[in-house]
Order: C-alpha cells, then sequence, then structure tokens
C-alpha cells in the first residue's frame, strides 16, 4: 500500500471533499428545535442549504450572519448579535448552532467573547443554547466540521455527576451514517435492553416525514436533555474514527469509558458490536439479531460469486470509505484506489492497493480498468467515462431518490449493501456477456441443468 | 478599485428602479442591507459564477477555500450542446498554509495546470472572501498568466461578500465588457444578428428560442451566455441588436454594449405567449430598421400566427382541466406578471404574486392582470404560505426549489419554475410544456391518498 500524501497539485479537479462548516451544521440538523448558522457571508450558507436540500429532499433550516465587506472590515459581533436574536424571535430555537466559516476564522472572530457579551446583553435568550463550533473551511472536510460540532455540544452541555443509568448508553454517530443508519444501530441496541442516547440523530429530522405544522427549525433529533443525560451513561460506543474526540472528552469529563468502532459494515465489526452489547448488557443476542446474522451470512454466500475477482476503484469522505473498502475486499473485491477526501487516522486502516488524499480527477486517473466505481453524485460523469457503474455512496447524492433512506451497518444494512453491489455487477455483466448465456453465473448454469 | 465599480454599477441610468430613486437613495446602491439570521440566496460569487460558467468550452478556476466550490460544483442545469469543460470543478481549494502565506502562487500554478491540460479557449479566475480577505491581487496574477502562458485569463473580482447574487450578476457583465466583448471580429456579419442577453440556457431554454429566430433568418451571434463559445461571445459587439430576457441585473451591460457600439437594446421575454410574440416583433422591428429586409416584419407575423395558432390547439384539452384551478405564484421581476397572463390564458386563477425584484412598472401591471382581491406581495412568510396552501386556498403553489417543501409538506401540488428546473418553459414550446406540467402536477392521484387520515384517526 502506498502511503496517504496530501496532493501535490495546485488545481483541485472535480472536488470531492465539502467544507468543514457543512459539517458542523449538518451535526446540529441532528438536534432536535435547532437552527444551525454560518457565520460568513451569505453565500457560505446558500450553496450548503441547496446542497443539503437537494440531497436529503427536505426543508433544512439553515441561517447566515450574513457578513458583508464593512463588517468583515470593522468585526461580525453585531452581525452575530442581530442573527441569533432575529433567528430566536422567529423560529423560537431550542438550540442555535453556530459555525464559522473561511471567512470569520480569516479575520480571526473571537466568537466565544462575542457570545458571552450577546448572553448579558439578551436575557431573552436565556432558554436558547448557543453552541459555537471553530470549522474553517481551509481545515478539513465534513467529518472535521461533523467532529468539532459534536465536541463543542458535549463541551457546552454535558457535566459530570456520580449518577449512572446501568441501561443507558451513548452513541456517537459520524457523519457517515444515514438516517436509516442510525435507526438501525438504535433497533439493534434497543434489542439488548438498552437505552441508547444518540448523538447527533439525523434519523429524527431529515429522515422524511410529515408533520401536521409548519416548523421553521428541525422537528426531531437528539433533545437537549438527552445530551445532559449523557453523563449518566454506563458506557460510548462511538461509531466513526471522526467521533474518537468527543468520545474521549465525555469519558475524560464525565468517566463514561468510550469504545470505538471505526465501521459497522461486514460480520465481523457487527459480531464485535453485538459482543459488546452483549457485555453491557449482561443478556445474550436475542432471537431476532441471531436470525439477522443467519441472513447475513446466507446472503454473504449468494453474493460472493460475484464480488470475487472483481475490482473496484472508491472515494469518499474517510471514515466511509474505510468501510466500504474494507467491506469490498472481505467479500473478495479487490480495492485498486481509495481515494480519500482529507487526511484521517481512518486512512491507516483503509483496505486498498493504493490510498490518496485527493479528488475525483484523482479516482479516475487511478482507477484503471475497474468493473466498478464508489463515489457521491459527481462520479456519475467519472463512471461513464470509464465505463463502468456506479455505486453511489457519501454526499451529495442529488440525481436518485431516498440518500437518506440507505442502508449500509448492521448484520442487515451489510446484506443490504451486498445485494445492491451485486446486483451491479449482474447487471454489467449482463451487458458484457448476454450472448454467452450467463456464463460465471451458477444460478443460470443450475437453471440450465 | 471594487468599491468604485460597485459604485458605477450601482448607478445605473437605463434601469427603472434606479430612476424612481432620489439622489440620495440612488448613492446608496441597490444593495439593499441583508438581515442578519433572515436572509436567504446566493452571494457575489455565486452570481458572477451563474452568468460566466455557462461559457461552455472555458475553464472556471475558484480561487478559495473548498466551501466555494466544493459544496457548489456542477449544480446547475445550464446545458451544452458541444463542449463540458465548463463542468468541470476547478478550484485551489486552499490550505490553512496558503491563508497564511498568500495564496498568488498556488493560484498562479493552478491557472498554468488548467491550460496545461485542458487548452480552453480562456480561463475565468473567481475571486472569493477569503482570497480577498488575505490580499491575494487575482488580477495581477492573471494579467501575468496572460502574458505568460499566451493565453486570455480573466479575473472575476465578485468574492461573495460584497454583497447579493444580483450584484455578482453585474459585476459579471462589467468583466465580460472589460475582457471579453470587442476583442475579436467576426469573419462575416449580416443585417439579422443580434445577441440574447440574460439566458442561461438552464435546462436548455435558449434551444426552445433559436429555432424561432433561425425560421426568420435571425442569427444568435452571442448568447450571453446560454450554451456559449468563448470565440461567440469576443464578436458580440458586431451584433444589430441586442435582446435582454428577464433580468434587470444585465441592463448595464446592454446599455453600455450601446454606449460603445451603438447596439439598440431592449428588455424582452420569452416566457409566455403574448411576450415571446411581443418579443419576436420588436426584434423584427429594431433589426429592419437598422438595415434588415423590410419583409422581416411580415414574416415574423406570420410565424407568430401560426404557432400562436399550434398552441391554443396544444393547450385546448388542458386548459378545459385546468379552468378555475387556482394558482399561488412565487416568483420574481418580470417573470411574476409574463406568468401571469400564460396561466389566464389556460383559464386558472392566479389567487397571488410575489413582486420582489419587480419594478414599479411590474408591480403595476400584476395588479391590473390580477385584479382587486388578489395577494400581491414582496414575500410571505413560509409559515403563512404552509396556512393558506394548508387550508385550500391554491390549488398549486409555483415557484422555486427553496419554498417546495412549503407545499409538499401542507400535501399540496408544487412545479419549479425558477432555474433549477429539470424542464424548459420558454417560447411557445416552453408554454405548452408548462401548463402540461402543471396539469400534470394536479391530476397526480396521490394527493387524495396523503390526504386521507391515517386509520388510527378516522
Amino acid at each position: 500500500m502506498d502511503t496517504p500524501s496530501p496532493p501535490r497539485k495546485s488545481c483541485t479537479v472535480n472536488p470531492l471533499k465539502l467544507s468543514p462548516s457543512l459539517g458542523g451544521a449538518m451535526a446540529f440538523l441532528g438536534i432536535d428545535g435547532s437552527m444551525p448558522m454560518l457565520h460568513g457571508a451569505q453565500g457560505c450558507t446558500a450553496f450548503g442549504l441547496v446542497l443539503l436540500v437537494r440531497h436529503f429532499r427536505e426543508m433544512v433550516p439553515f441561517q447566515t450572519t450574513a457578513m458583508n465587506e464593512v463588517t468583515t472590515i470593522l468585526g461580525g459581533a453585531d452581525n452575530l448579535e442581530q442573527a441569533i436574536v432575529n433567528v430566536t424571535g422567529r423560529a423560537h430555537p431550542k438550540v442555535v448552532g453556530i459555525c464559522t466559516t473561511g471567512l470569520t476564522e480569516t479575520r480571526g472572530e473571537d466568537v466565544r467573547g462575542d457570545l458571552k457579551a450577546i448572553r448579558a446583553k439578551h436575557p431573552e435568550l436565556n432558554g436558547t443554547a448557543l453552541i459555537y463550533a471553530q470549522t474553517p473551511d481551509y481545515q478539513g472536510g465534513i467529518e472535521d466540521g461533523w467532529s468539532a460540532a459534536v465536541l463543542a455540544m458535549i463541551d457546552e452541555l454535558v457535566e459530570p455527576e456520580p449518577l449512572r443509568d446501568p441501561k443507558q448508553i451513548n452513541i456517537l454517530a459520524g457523519s457517515q451514517l444515514t438516517p436509516a443508519d442510525i435507526e438501525e444501530i438504535r433497533e439493534i441496541v434497543e434489542a439488548f435492553g438498552l437505552i441508547p442516547i444518540i448523538l447527533p440523530d439525523i434519523s429524527g429530522s431529515l429522515d422524511g416525514h410529515v408533520e401536521d405544522r409548519w416548523v421553521g427549525t428541525t422537528s426531531g433529533g437528539t433533545t437537549i436533555d438527552d445530551i445532559r443525560r449523557m453523563s449518566r451513561s454506563v458506557a460510548t460506543l462511538a461509531i466513526g474514527r471522526q467521533m474518537e474526540k468527543p468520545a474521549r472528552l465525555l469519558e475524560r469529563r464525565c468517566g463514561v469509558s468510550a469504545e470505538i468502532f471505526s465501521r459497522l459494515t461486514g460480520l465481523g465489526p457487527c459480531d464485535t458490536f453485538v459482543e459488546v452489547l452483549m457485555r453491557i448488557s449482561g443478556k445474550s443476542a436475542p432471537a431476532s439479531i441471531r436470525r439477522q446474522r443467519s441472513r447475513l451470512i446466507d446472503a454473504m454466500l449468494d453474493g460472493h460469486f460475484y464480488f470475487g475477482g472483481k475490482k473496484v476503484a472508491a472515494a469518499a469522505d474517510p471514515d466511509l470509505l474505510l468501510g466500504l473498502s474494507r467491506f469490498m475486499s472481505e467479500m473478495g473485491t479487490r480495492v485498486t484506489c481509495a481515494v480519500s477526501a482529507t487526511t484521517s487516522p481512518a486512512l491507516a486502516d483503509i483496505a486498498a492497493e493504493r490510498v490518496l488524499v485527493g479528488d475525483l480527477d484523482d479516482v479516475e486517473q487511478h482507477a484503471g480498468d475497474c468493473d466498478l466505481l464508489i463515489a457521491n453524485t459527481h462520479g456519475r460523469r467519472v463512471a461513464e467515462r470509464l465505463g463502468v457503474p456506479l455505486y453511489c455512496a457519501g454526499m451529495p447524492i442529488t440525481d436518485r431518490l431516498g440518500a437518506g433512506a440507505r442502508l449500509s451497518v448492521g448484520y442487515r444494512g451489510t446484506r443490504a449493501l451486498i445485494f445492491d453491489i451485486a446486483n451491479l455487477f449482474i447487471a454489467a455483466d449482463e451487458g458484457h456477456t448476454h450472448t454467452r448465456h450467463g456464463q460465471g453465473d451458477p444460478h443460470a448454469t443450475l437453471a440450465a441443468c | 478599485m471594487l468599491t468604485d465599480r460597485i459604485q458605477t454599477l450601482f448607478d445605473e441610468p437605463a434601469c427603472a428602479h434606479n430612476r424612481a430613486k432620489d439622489d440620495k437613495t440612488r448613492r446608496a446602491g441597490c444593495g439593499k442591507q441583508l438581515t442578519p439570521g433572515a436572509a436567504a440566496g446566493g452571494c457575489a460569487f455565486d452570481g458572477a459564477k451563474i452568468v460566466l460558467q455557462p461559457i461552455t468550452d472555458c475553464a472556471h478556476l475558484v480561487h478559495g477555500p473548498i466551501a466555494c466550490e466544493g459544496n457548489s460544483w456542477d449544480g446547475r442545469h445550464a446545458a451544452s450542446s458541444g463542449p463540458m469543460l465548463y463542468r468541470t470543478g476547478l478550484t485551489t481549494d486552499l490550505s490553512e498554509l496558503d491563508v497564511i502565506y498568500g495564496g498568488e502562487k498556488k493560484l498562479y500554478r493552478a491557472i498554468k495546470e488548467v491550460i496545461s491540460r485542458f487548452d480552453p479557449p480562456a480561463v475565468f479566475v473567481y475571486q472569493t472572501c477569503v482570497t480577498a480577505l488575505v490580499g491575494d491581487d487575482i488580477v495581477k496574477v492573471c494579467k501575468a498568466a496572460s502574458e505568460r502562458l499566451n493565453k486570455p485569463v480573466i479575473p472575476v473580482v465578485s468574492p461573495g461578500f460584497v454583497g447579493k447574487k444580483n450584484l455578482g450578476t453585474k459585476l459579471a457583465g462589467q468583466v465580460l465588457l472589460d475582457y471579453v466583448i470587442g476583442t475579436e471580429e467576426p469573419e462575416t456579419v449580416t443585417s439579422t444578428d443580434i445577441n440574447i442577453i440574460g439566458d442561461y440556457n438552464v435546462a436548455g431554454e435558449l434551444w426552445l428560442v433559436k429555432p424561432l429566430l433561425e425560421k426568420l433568418g435571425i442569427r444568435v451571434l452571442a448568447s450571453i451566455t446560454g450554451d456559449a463559445r468563448y470565440h461567440d461571445i469576443t464578436k458580440a459587439h458586431r451584433a444589430r441588436v441586442n435582446i435582454m430576457v428577464c433580468s434587470q441585473a444585465l441592463l448595464s451591460l446592454a446599455r453600455k454594449m450601446e454606449e460603445r457600439w451603438g447596439i439598440p437594446y431592449f428588455e424582452g421575454s420569452f416566457y409566455g405567449v403574448s411576450d415571446t410574440s411581443h418579443s419576436l416583433r420588436t426584434l423584427a422591428k429594431m433589426l429592419v430598421e437598422r438595415g434588415a429586409p423590410a419583409d422581416l416584419i411580415q414574416r415574423t407575423e406570420t410565424l407568430i400566427a401560426e404557432e400562436e395558432a399550434r398552441v391554443w390547439r396544444k393547450l385546448a384539452p388542458i386548459t378545459a382541466r385546468l379552468t378555475g384551478k387556482k394558482v399561488l405564484l412565487y416568483t420574481g421581476g418580470v417573470k411574476s406578471w409574463s406568468v401571469i397572463s400564460a396561466l389566464q390564458d389556460a383559464g386558472m386563477i392566479v389567487i397571488g404574486t410575489s413582486v420582489r425584484k419587480a419594478t414599479k412598472g411590474d408591480k403595476e401591471r400584476a395588479r391590473e392582470l390580477l385584479g382587486e382581491g388578489a395577494l400581491i406581495f414582496e414575500t410571505m412568510p413560509q409559515t403563512e404560505m404552509y396556512g393558506r396552501l394548508k387550508s385550500g386556498e391554491a390549488d398549486i403553489l409555483l415557484s422555486g426549489g427553496r419554498t417546495q417543501f412549503v407545499a409538499l409538506k401542507a400535501k399540496v401540488p408544487w412545479l419549479d419554475i425558477n432555474q433549477e428546473s429539470r424542464d424548459a418553459y420558454a417560447g411557445y414550446e416552453g408554454i405548452v410544456t408548462l401548463i402540461g406540467n402543471i396539469d400534470r402536477a394536479i391530476a397526480n392521484p396521490i394527493w387524495s391518498q396523503v390526504r386521507a387520515p391515517a386509520p388510527w384517526e378516522a
């Protein structure tokens, strides 16, 4: 494996990376009654908003401090104050999640100090949590912003407490998880009689549901009270390497021991997760979970014919890339090239012949004669040029429905992933070999007997 | 200086908004102060890119941190009939070190990489907030790159924080005047050469208009900038007439082209049957005044008569179904009334319209068309819009993507009539598509199903 190196070229071609400020705002979308807000020019929010709306096909609350040239020179404190006061007066959020941008970070705004002054001046904001995450656009990508925001939520809201609830555990969910993934994790944890507090929980807010009234903030997600109660949990299970920092903060501050799961895709990682849940709950796995495991094994048996000997190239954010590359490799597919949007400790564990930090152009240049490309919607045209099918993963997915409903974690999610990808391989093989009477397809041979 | 440029752009004598102001408000410019915490919409960088990016054979390089290009690239449906380079996302993707030490050298290297790899006719380089703030002089870098690499490298100084999308559109028009238009001469000119200004060929709208012009023997010398090629825009100064469609923002460009090269212009629209006919008539008249064969006027009338008859024939069966259906319209500018007349022609009742970005004249015309009792408003809070839709005041909302969920979550049909629309609604054929889509949206069988109570509510 080549060592991952930062991109040497000066021009990024077909970007893979999204901004950390967008990652931060997305994390705040996983909080109930929340209003994410970017401290920057209005375009910072507008671009992010369009992307989120197209990806989730959902109403997304998202505001801006609308910095302009003058306020950038004079300082953004007034804009921040006005924005918070206006938004609170209009939409009554329980949380305003403030993320900085390239603009306000370059200027070096003292947001923490500004917030203190705003609090002192506006007692009407007493019932509203103001949480501030530092997310400069020139440092890292979506995972970094997401992680910074979760860190800020814990730092702001969680106080140490001696009490323990033996049934309650914390799940720190990384940005690679879809609303459907989070829902699945909740069901697995609950199957052991445990009560999970999931932070952030976009399965409550971005799952695509219809309220019977108009809500100007997020409706659903982790509640403020739940976040405060995280100090009482018996354990924290962090999903994704990006969640390590927030997990360690909880551990240091409240003594809640943390375990980090790089991924929950694939038989092995799911088994480890179940083992941990058995240990924490003191219960063996219930029948439903056992059945799911058995079904996954069956899917692996049915599916391995199509994965074996194939080659895949993938481009995604680090934690997702890690999960998908190891899964593919464990199913017998060679991962020839894995391009990560940003650097991360996760890169060391990626299963690929070549690991790069780069853009979609890098994956296009190094894909070689792969049979499948894994990337976001922007990878569609890359896949067309390579002449291979695309498995859409990551963000944004704007040209297909159901981005939030994609499931790839747990026994059930891994099985779904096997079916989805095997079917892509099968369809591609049909395209190539329909004249050869389905050679290589064991069922076709069986049917012919 | 950028501030001087902006001031000049705000002082647009041809703008009806501007003419209606007194001296003091005019000096304040038309960049309305944004309200923090209640602002929506794109920035000046966004606006500049909307105008310039449809130049399909050029490279568009964004000098800034990842947010500006990474979050937004290839997000519009401005269609191309050939080159695809404009859909390639290119950015210097600044790191923290670049911000500390300045990004000029990286920008130069990036320009060099882009030229050696793609060899485009020109490179547009976009300034952003961060690079403006750290003092990167992109004009200087572009000048050096142009000279050394022997290729037009055009700086677009329209960082997001100078204002709204609209200002960026104006600044982009100025960029075309300063660096592109008039830099090359066409091989041949005809007496019926025109430019279309302000159509970006979103969803292929231009392709519904161009065939009409071709039938009349009118040549589009340059489309500014829908499905454009760089070398066409360089020659735009030889057109006989400019038609400016659906946009006040490029008015300065049209007026300055008149000043500099004597090209008369008019504000037209290809939305709706009557507007399309009116625009064609005006074009023909102005071209004849400038020396085109006089029979152009008669040929135009013949075409209009044929096309209109064809549209009404196609619309008749749909109109029968749509008569009496109520529409809430949420868009802005010229579209407000040009769409109203189109909807009324199809038998629908427009219960209200927004008049954002519309001139006083637009507003008066909208009121005239709608009559007393109709809602005419600048903006409508989403809560109020949701309430009105939910209580059944309208059968459909026509708006842009931003408000789609207000309608959908109220379980009311919605149709996108703004830039992100997948279908083209321009010209005669476009209006048939629009009315057809409204019919299809309202007639869909899901509405009664999703509104029915759940088993536990019955």
